[in-house]
């Protein structure tokens, strides 16, 4: 078995153990969706024009709730030195580790966005097109996040700072995902939306983790 | 034979001057015991051994290989203040991992390095249900298995008791005998044969 494999068989292992460290960001994501029919209306047209909206910005708000354990077990315990000092690629670890986390925050918001796009009355071609955009873009959310969890891993309290890092990363994909889901209801072509996330993901998969490699060197400096 | 040449080495953090102008040279076979008052500079000298921190001036040769390089991070074995060890994981997962990312080398015998530290039964035991003593062991019984030629030890007796700070010793005086290098930090008195001292 490889780096590769070993690393991030290891890190969901650690979180299967600890549950608790990507199950809160989960129940935030059900709990604050399921409270907006409430708070605003309950009326179909009303929650399926701004339901795009919610659950991405949402979906981004329990990732970056997540992303502040993504380092710190590792550099709190001492793991993260001696992941700097391997002879293997940095860079690759810190991608399994990403991949990772994607697994235990990413995957788990797209298999309960259906259920969730559908109580707030998104039809199917706009569920369909919501599902396809967090398949492209929860990995992007990981990665870029990774490159500011990295920044911010030796800082105690660094949630805020973090937020600050990382918000206006995730400003570009909000925009096209959230536009393409909203689109998709009226039947408009989305597939410059699609492009552009997809160019995102695989910029992100290119660049992000030599970047964190990179600041994580100079954080545990 | 390997040779570890230290030539004028300065460490600054923040605005403060750590050391300046530390020089030293260890063949194989040898022990190198770092002493000093706290924030003297003992840790971040073992960091820049392990190619974790930059220093201001200075070199630092190991048989004309490059810090960071892969041959120098095989060659050199880091062990911090840290253990190293992941709550949630078993002592032996934890080893296997640990040794994952030091070595290629899988056929190793995790149960006698444990064994050797005297945890043997613990090796499926969660590692944040033990004593911190009991950790330090787990974290050192790497040095039964690891086959690295450079050990940096950084406090490794801290939290042990005198049976085990003998087996460490012990450890360490089979490996430089076998033509290895270590260098520890300590604050408490050490019985290894050959051992020189510098003081920060």
């Amino acid at each position: 078995m490889n780096i590769f494999v070993q690393t991030m068989t290891r890190d969901l292992k650690m979180a299967l153990r600890n549950p608790s460290s990507f199950l809160n960001p989960l129940m935030f994501f059900v709990i604050s969706i399921s409270l907006f029919p409430i708070a605003i209306s309950p009326e179909a047209q009303t929650l399926s024009s701004i339901a795009p909206g919610i659950i991405w910005v949402i979906t981004m708000l329990s990732v970056l709730l997540s992303l502040n354990s993504l380092f710190h077990y590792d550099y709190d315990s001492g793991v993260l030195e001696q992941m700097v000092i391997s002879h293997h690629s940095l860079p690759l670890i810190l991608l399994a580790k990403t991949l990772a986390h994607w697994m235990l925050s990413g995957l788990p918001i797209i298999i309960l966005s259906p259920f969730l796009g559908m109580a707030l009355f998104i039809n199917t071609e706009g569920i369909y097109i919501l599902v396809l955009t967090l398949i492209i873009a929860t990995p992007c959310l990981s990665l870029i996040g990774s490159i500011g969890a990295s920044l911010v891993v030796g800082i105690k309290n660094s949630g805020m700072l973090l937020s600050l890092l990382i918000l206006p990363l995730f400003i570009p994909i909000l925009i096209f995902a959230t536009s393409a889901v909203s689109q998709s209801q009226s039947n408009l072509p989305i597939d410059g939306q699609l492009y552009f996330l997809g160019f995102i993901l695989i910029l992100s998969l290119l660049i992000t983790p030599f970047l964190s490699a990179l600041s994580l060197k100079i954080s545990l400096e | 034979m390997s040779k570890l040449i230290v030539n004028n080495l300065s460490c600054q953090r923040g605005y403060k001057l750590l050391f300046e102008n530390l020089s030293f040279e260890l063949n194989s076979g040898e022990v190198l015991k770092v002493s000093g008052p706290n924030g003297s500079g003992k840790t971040s000298l073992m960091k820049i051994l392990a190619g974790l921190s930059s220093f201001e001036t200075g070199s630092i040769d190991y048989d004309e290989t490059k810090i960071n390089s892969e041959r120098y991070n095989l060659d050199f074995l880091y062990l911090g203040h840290l253990a190293a060890l992941s709550p949630e994981l078993s002592c032996l997962e934890n080893l296997k991992y640990t040794m994952r990312l030091g070595n290629d080398n899988l056929d190793l015998d995790f149960s006698d390095a444990l064994k050797k530290v005297g945890l043997k039964k613990f090796e499926n035991e969660l590692v944040g249900k033990l004593s911190a003593g009991q950790k330090k062991r787990i974290a050192l019984s790497l040095l039964f298995i690891t086959q690295s030629k450079v050990w940096l030890l950084d406090e490794p007796f801290s939290a042990l008791d005198s049976k085990a700070i003998k087996i460490i010793e012990t450890r360490v005086e089979d490996h430089c005998n076998s033509g290895g290098i270590c260098i520890l930090t300590t604050h408490q008195e050490c019985n290894i044969k050959n051992m020189k001292e510098i003081s920060l």
